[in-house]
């Protein structure tokens, strides 16, 4: 019966160029190949069907790497996780791209694992898309449309929208993601939690970064992820933080307000209890470390 | 049965020709269609690194790697290590130090070793700890393991002095 249902793969696509890529997407129904770390793990769990296409896009030299012009930084959909930790001018200028990386699986699946696999596999305890949402990125979506690449760009706290969703359509193909290059001055923070270092799937991660100046902190971004359906930018510790003297009692404000923000579930890995308990002693201990350096 | 196409690679300094379903991974192209079985199948998820193989000088899971995706990559696995003068030195390394068990993920172990000290040959104790993460044994042999390779390491040192 289910070779009825599941007729599989039809078709092998090895495009070179996004042009032919989203080509090959506006056909319907294509599953695409990055790393394959995430893809082979969900199709063996049954959570993915392959499409009538599978397409591989690890050909495409236009979604490798890292660039930077008119202050902003993008980074290409196929650029590694080992590519982003191995970058020294990128953690210069973005250490806590470098700091989350270091904390991401094992060598091997850095190795392997793609960011904009990260963004589109869209979990809520991916790793990359914290300091990427503390950064305020965009991400670049491009389709076919009437004969041409067409491409848009969305901001990525408005894409994911649950548990392996976000509002890419079917015949787009994540290309890049941008931020602008922090100004002098922007800390950025991430912390992660797992009963061990390695390969953890997040119990919860969170972020924090703003511009300190004399005490004072402003332009506050707090992200939270495996706390809710997608991570989420918090909104309620944002406003607690934001102008304020980072001193003890606007750390402890911020932290219980980070809590508000979120809507942590009992799991095979965490109760919601547990999550809520986390959210606040990473806040306090992000927000220290902010203040103190 | 899924679609078949064909991939051409090179597998420890050889060309290789080979037709495999869209689906199939590169441990499994690597053990059942030509029977390189030197490669662990373990976990089948990335959490173990038994299946460890170096593509283009990058280690990865060969149970996540699509097999398609070796097209026109050069790929080594434990097979490819011997030379004509014998083990290779990590291997000797190994077999030295004991830091065997079972064995059954030393394969693994040793390219991931190998390519650490190639990536950087001056690492500490605690880049070779972390280096390993993705790479589990379950007789619990590591201390015999970052011996073998902190050997490794020092030979390669004093070699580029």
């Amino acid at each position: 019966m289910e070779s009825i249902t599941q007729p599989g793969i039809e078709a092998y696509e090895a495009p070179a160029s996004i042009a032919d890529a989203v080509q090959v997407l506006a056909r319907g129904d294509v599953t695409v190949l990055a790393g394959g770390t995430d893809l082979t793990v969900q199709v063996d769990a049954g959570r993915i069907t392959y499409g009538k296409t599978l397409m591989n896009i690890r050909r495409i030299a236009e979604l490798q790497g890292v660039s930077e012009a008119g202050g902003r930084i993008s980074i290409g959909a196929l650029t590694t996780v080992t590519n982003i930790l191995d970058d020294d001018a990128l953690a210069q200028s973005v250490p806590v791209l470098r700091a989350t990386a270091d904390r991401f699986a094992s060598m091997q699946i850095r190795n392997a694992a793609t960011i904009g696999g990260n963004l589109v596999n869209a979990s809520p305890a991916g790793d990359m898309i914290v300091p990427l949402l503390l950064l305020d990125a965009d991400v670049e979506l491009a389709s076919w449309r009437d004969g041409a690449v067409s491409t848009r760009s969305v901001a990525l706290k408005d894409f994911f929208t649950g548990p392996g969703k976000t509002v890419r359509a079917d015949n787009e193909l994540l290309t890049r993601v941008t931020f602008a290059k922090p100004a002098a001055g922007f800390a950025a923070r991430f912390e992660k939690s797992g009963p061990r270092p390695a390969l953890e799937i997040s119990t919860v991660s969170a972020g924090v970064a703003g511009t300190l100046e004399n005490g004072v902190l402003s332009n506050v971004r707090v992200v939270l992820g495996a706390v809710a359906p997608t991570p989420l930018r918090a909104a309620k510790a944002e406003a607690a933080l934001e102008g304020k003297t980072l001193d003890g009692d606007t750390i402890a404000a911020g932290a219980a307000a980070a809590c508000d923000d979120c809507t942590p579930i009992d799991d095979v890995r965490a109760s919601a209890w547990y999550r809520h308990h986390l959210v606040r002693v990473f806040m306090e201990r992000l927000l220290t470390d902010v203040a103190e350096n | 049965m899924s679609l078949k196409t064909e991939v051409s690679f090179t597998l420890n300094g050889r060309a290789v020709q080979v037709t495999v379903p869209v689906d199939m991974n590169v441990l499994t192209m690597l053990r059942d269609e030509l029977n390189m079985t030197g490669t662990k199948y373990a976990c089948g998820e990335g959490e173990c690194g038994a299946c460890t193989v170096d593509v283009d000088g990058e280690t990865i899971n060969s149970c996540l790697m699509y097999a398609v995706d070796c097209e026109g990559r050069a790929i080594t696995t434990i097979e490819g290590l011997r030379t004509a003068d014998g083990l290779d030195p990590m291997q000797k390394a190994f077999v030295d130090h004991g830091a065997i068990q079972c064995g059954f993920c030393m394969p693994g172990m040793i390219m991931q070793a190998k390519h650490l000290v190639a990536k950087n040959p001056n690492m500490t104790d605690d880049d070779l700890r972390r280096g390993l993460e993705g790479n589990v044994c379950r007789c619990t042999g590591y201390y015999k393991v970052f011996d073998a390779v902190k050997d490794v390491v020092r030979g390669t040192a004093e070699a580029a002095e």
